[in-house]
């Protein structure tokens, strides 16, 4: 019995220095970000170890720069438009395809509820060759529309398999009436499956927002105009500038950061959920 | 009404299916094609790309190159070290926000953030933190530990443990959900009888807690070795291929933007799938054996 006490002791410790340890880990980088951004870079050149905020010493100036000059402002606005056209088609495409494969009688069901999660692991630099020697041929390079489809093919496979699991556990009594009453399968699916299903649908919507905003390689490797440039593709873009200060880099970076963090304390207990009732089945 | 709703199901399952075709199953098909083909850019451009006769040329070149066999070396390391490291911190989050206490929900939440956040701001806030001259250089050289700034981003070896270690803060919090909701789902009957019998914190994890969790390590390992061995971001972000962490993913990278020779970037790129796919075949064998053994 004195072991188990003394063990238990011991874990409590642990456990609170462990947790303090995690908590330092994950914060101090976004921190360090933060505070960059704002201070005068002299200061930090001077004395990395400088990191409080001291209030009459932080200034906006970074911001005002990367946003009006750097053009962020315009990167913003293709990012979002991106990554929400994603979000509204993933959604839409997805809730419709996974209802059937959820409910509806046809030829080649099962093989496709069992193969769809397969397509989500090929990797993004196996396709990446031929789709840029596609793209090259087709025009569809330079251009976010194209990058708009790349990221419909990764997020469509999980979306539906996340929003078929879903639906499988609704009950079909409600929709079965909904159509002895007369009602369309479409008309069943926006008025009885979607009111039912709406933390499902923000969870894919949340995911599928950050595949978009977060997507590094396609729009690196794909994007040449600055007029057409994501977030990420922008700040590559300044990073290889040898006039643009860490200052102006975390400024920018922030300006990445802030939205997708925004958007998850938002929607997070939806996507915790959402994640692990469909991702792996235990 | 069956054959109608045979019908109505292709037409809602047609616009994914015609996207995933197009863009996933088409292009890995052509990538065999043209990994088997000497094809520049240039040769897209003029459309007369499949004049071009089939040829070994582009394995030759990347087998005989003095580069590959390091770079697959490194590759295995980063992805061994970068899985291991995310599985264990994952794993060590999962035990501590365990259990009931206040904040919780907010530390479960704190804990995802490294992995929601865009990859190109935390890579360049790491950078920065990580330089020579950045915060943690100057703390260490402060305290007297080190006498040098080492160069944790370009250096050998340490351009590799940095990379791995960016891998573990950031991609910890993917494998600490998954064990975090398995282990809300162990009954809680298992540890009160240990607990009757005697068992201590540490038994309990050892003998109840491990092999309840065994499943979801192996899928989680297995499913982050995949994605790891191919991740191309991270590595060219972090230290850009230097100090020993010029990975393969950074050579389909320096092939097809590097030389335009698409056919060589489309070799590399089979030889990373070939390469991924024995792999996972032992690593399945080795799973499902041990699966059986239980």
């Amino acid at each position: 019995m004195r072991r188990e006490q003394a063990e238990t002791a011991i874990l409590r410790v642990f456990r609170v220095a462990g947790l303090l340890f995690f908590i330092f880990l994950v914060a101090f980088p976004f921190y360090w970000m933060i505070v960059a951004s704002l201070k005068p870079l002299i200061v930090l050149a001077t004395d990395p170890l400088d990191l409080w905020p001291v209030p009459g010493e932080l200034t906006l100036r970074a911001y005002k720069e990367i946003w009006f000059q750097f053009r962020f402002g315009g990167y913003f606005a293709n990012s979002a438009y991106v990554s929400v056209l994603t979000v509204l088609l993933t959604v839409t495409f997805a809730t419709l395809a996974a209802y059937s494969i959820a409910r509806l009688r046809f030829r080649g069901r099962s093989f496709l509820s069992r193969s769809i999660l397969v397509i989500y692991m090929f990797p993004a630099i196996v396709i990446a060759v031929p789709i840029y020697a596609l793209y090259t041929e087709l025009g569809l390079r330079n251009d976010l529309h194209g990058l708009l489809l790349i990221y419909l093919a990764q997020t469509l496979p999980v979306a539906i398999y996340m929003l078929h699991s879903y639906f499988k556990t609704l009950p079909p009594d409600l929709e079965d009436a909904g159509l002895i009453d007369g009602c369309t399968r479409l008309e069943v699916i926006w008025r009885v499956t979607v009111p039912l299903s709406l933390p499902a649908m923000a969870s894919v919507a949340l995911y599928t927002f950050m595949i978009a905003w977060n997507e590094f390689l396609f729009a690196f490797l794909f994007l040449d105009s600055p007029s057409k440039f994501t977030l990420s593709r922008g700040i590559m873009q300044i990073a290889d500038n040898i006039n643009v200060s860490q200052q102006l880099l975390m400024a920018a970076a922030v300006i990445a950061t802030v939205p997708i963090i925004l958007l998850f304390l938002i929607l997070e207990r939806y996507l915790v959920r959402g994640l692990t009732t469909g991702g792996i089945k235990q | 009404m069956a054959q109608h709703e045979q019908r109505l199901a292709y037409v809602l399952l047609a616009p994914p299916l015609a996207i995933v075709f197009s863009l996933i199953l088409f292009p890995v098909l052509w990538n065999f094609w043209l990994a088997f083909h000497e094809v520049r850019l240039l040769d897209l451009r003029r459309f007369s790309w499949w004049e071009l006769e089939a040829t070994l040329k582009n394995f030759t070149k990347i087998f005989t190159h003095h580069d590959f066999w390091p770079a697959l070396k490194a590759t295995l390391l980063y992805t061994t070290g970068g899985t291991l490291l995310a599985l264990l911190m994952g794993l060590a989050a999962a035990m501590l926000v365990h259990g009931r206490f206040r904040g919780r929900g907010l530390i479960r939440g704190a804990f995802l953030i490294p992995y929601i956040a865009p990859v190109v701001a935390v890579a360049f806030a790491w950078r920065f933190i990580l330089d020579p001259r950045g915060v943690l250089m100057t703390g260490l050289l402060g305290t007297g530990i080190l006498d040098q700034p080492l160069h944790l981003l370009g250096e050998r070896p340490w351009a590799m443990v940095s990379l791995i270690a960016f891998e573990g803060w950031r991609y910890f919090p993917f494998d600490f959900l998954f064990i975090l909701a398995r282990l809300q789902a162990i009954p809680d009957e298992l540890y009160e009888a240990a607990s009757v019998d005697g068992a201590t914190p540490l038994e309990k994890f050892l003998y109840i807690t491990l092999p309840q969790l065994k499943l979801v390590l192996a899928t989680l390992l297995m499913l982050r070795f995949m994605w790891t061995f191919n991740k191309f971001d991270d590595v060219f972000l972090v230290t850009r291929g230097t100090g020993g962490t010029r990975v393969l993913t950074i050579k389909v990278y320096d092939f097809l933007i590097g030389e335009f020779n698409v056919g060589a970037g489309a070799s590399m790129a089979l030889i990373l799938f070939a390469v991924l796919g024995v792999f996972l075949y032992l690593f399945l064998r080795l799973v499902m054996s041990r699966a059986e053994e239980d």
